[in-house]
């Protein structure tokens, strides 16, 4: 099956510090891929250079059979391309709706026929939020949500986009056990709709869990790719994550 | 309301201050109304950059000025005398215009409104990459560049300032107007559009979108928000509105000089109204302008013009400190307090 997100060859540098030295990657449609790494591995500076927040150096990130090197963040997520932020950047000064409309008025309405009518526009709000079980709070402001809630709204507004590909950067962060089982759910449950999903976590029980595919991020580098349970027996992920 | 319906109430509340102000031969009231409305449409201008997108800009007086300067520039344009020599033989005239100058002030609003626009636009397109601090201090710098510029164009005056000769009366139609209600009833006109465009955009998908860019860019980015390209949209339409506001302005002072067109009162004044009256929404620039516009004619009158801007950063103060997101955002504070 051809993939749907190529990142061939990637690099990226601040400086004098290479963030990202020559990163190959492949996800199919319908995939779930964790991506791990320690802290400052390059995992999110990854997910900046396939989302279009950062540009790449070398390399070609090639998604749904085109390159999509050079496009602004927003055309990107136009195609097809979208994500949930590390630490929640819900609009402030919106309800929780106003913040789902954001993504359905700019990047779903702007494809040929889609959303036209007000009713269809509401209606897909609601949906969404029911998804994610906030709809008892539609009015409410992003500062009346809870942490959990918060990821939830997070997520909820990278979906509205209706994504072929999401990342989710560690959206699970700070959350306790049950917390984690919700947005495990969640996503699991998307996956079944046909999103194709990175993960990208600490938390390694929910990756294990979720993660057909694991991928390892280590300066910058890209150690080990393949089956979970095999991935973590490696010992070059041993010696990066434990240290020898 | 649909737009149709508060233009028309709008325009119904203008024209009834105008007969009132005619009726009992008050020219004043007049002069001291078509500052405050010039205010209206400087700080609702100012408001579509710097309150829906959070964008501020400290250099509306070069806006404002550059619409003043393409009037004076326009009105000392003379066909009859005036040639274009490419070398020593070949020179175009302009004698085919004639008809057209002086060029009514109408026009005059719509060309000045095109100059500040594409103005606005280029600004936006240098300095947008820039954010917070930094673009208000690029603004400001604008702001003297083109003082600059004016104060060595001679054409217009240069640093000498330019006299405009204004008739008393306009004859229309063969009815008599008096100028200064003819200014006034221009301004009303575009008080009117420039309140109605904020409207519209603050329900439309438009304002939606630079809502998101006040609270997150990267966020909006990320759903999908072309930014960059609404920001570019922000500041071309805040700038036409500034240049349409000055552009009648060289008509109602009669000497227009740069330190008056460029003074501080016009970017200060169009920072602090909406500022005052509430940046979220069409209406607080509006109460904001009329609050602070007739406590600083008022001053004038009874104290003196020196006073205006002293009544400004009191008022600026005591705002940030009672009510930090201006009148309309006390009011909707009350109102919600109220209901929960």
């Amino acid at each position: 099956m051809t993939a749907l997100l190529h990142v061939d060859n990637i690099s990226k540098r601040f400086g004098g510090f290479v963030a990202l030295d020559g990163i190959e990657l492949e996800v199919t449609p319908g995939e779930r891929l964790g991506l791990i790494g320690p802290n400052g591995s390059g995992k999110s500076t990854l997910v900046n250079c396939i989302c279009g927040t950062l540009q790449n150096e070398t390399g070609s990130v090639v998604f749904d059979g085109q390159a999509i090197d050079g496009l602004a963040a927003h055309e990107r997520t136009h195609r097809g391309v979208a994500r949930s932020f590390q630490l929640p950047r819900p609009f402030h000064s919106m309800s929780l709706a106003d913040n789902l409309r954001i993504p359905l008025l700019y990047t779903v309405r702007a494809r040929e026929g889609m959303l036209h009518a007000h009713s269809d526009l509401e209606g897909r709000c609601h949906e969404l939020l029911d998804m994610v079980g906030l709809l008892k709070k539609a009015k409410q402001m992003p500062r009346d949500l809870t942490q959990v809630e918060m990821r939830k709204l997070e997520l909820a507004r990278a979906v509205a986009a209706e994504p072929k590909l999401l990342i989710a950067d560690e959206s699970m962060a700070g959350l306790s056990h049950s917390e984690i089982e919700d947005i495990l759910a969640l996503l699991v449950q998307l996956n079944e709709r046909g999103i194709t999903i990175i993960l990208i976590e600490h938390i390694m029980s929910a990756v294990m869990s979720f993660s057909q595919r694991l991928a390892v991020l280590v300066s910058g580098k890209k150690i080990a790719d393949g089956k979970p349970e095999d991935v973590v027996r490696d010992p070059e992920v041993v010696r990066a994550y434990l240290g020898q | 309301m649909g737009t149709i319906k508060f233009s028309l109430i709008a325009i119904a509340i203008g024209a009834l201050f105008m007969a009132f102000a005619h009726w009992f031969q008050v020219d004043y009231l007049f002069f001291a109304c078509y500052t405050i409305l010039q205010f209206i449409v400087l700080a609702t201008a100012w408001n579509i950059l710097g309150g829906y997108c959070g964008y501020v800009n400290f250099g509306s007086a070069a806006f404002f000025a550059m619409g003043a300067y393409s009037s004076v520039a326009l009105h000392k344009f003379d066909p009859q005398s005036f040639e274009l020599c490419f070398t020593d033989s070949t020179c175009m005239t302009f004698h085919f215009l004639d008809w057209a100058f002086p060029l009514p002030i109408p026009v005059l609003i719509v060309i000045s409104g095109i100059v500040s626009g594409i103005a606005g636009f280029g600004m936006g397109y240098l300095t947008l990459r820039l954010r917070g601090s930094f673009f208000a201090i690029a603004t400001l710098a604008l702001a003297v560049v083109l003082q600059t510029l004016v104060v060595n164009w001679d054409f217009v005056g240069g640093s000498r300032g330019a006299y405009i000769i204004r008739p008393d009366n306009l004859e229309f139609a063969g009815i008599q107007i008096n100028y200064i209600e003819y200014l006034f009833a221009l301004m009303l006109l575009l008080t009117v559009i420039a309140l109605n465009t904020a409207r519209i955009i603050e329900r439309s998908q438009l304002g939606f979108g630079f809502a998101t860019i006040r609270d997150d860019e990267l966020a909006a980015e990320a759903c999908g928000v072309p930014t960059l390209r609404l920001k570019l949209i922000a500041t071309t339409l805040s700038g036409a509105f500034m240049g349409m506001a000055g552009a009648p302005f060289p008509y109602y002072i009669g000497y227009l000089q740069p330190a008056s067109a460029f003074g501080l009162e016009y970017a200060v004044n169009s920072i602090a109204m909406p500022m005052i009256g509430g940046t979220t929404s069409w209406i607080g620039p509006l109460v904001g302008a009329v609050l602070l516009g007739s406590a600083q004619q008022y001053a004038t009158v009874t104290i003196s013009s020196a006073v205006n801007l002293l009544i400004v950063g009191l008022m600026l103060v005591a705002f940030v400190i009672i009510a930090p997101n201006g009148l309309v955002g006390l009011v909707q504070d009350r109102l919600r307090r109220r209901r929960s």
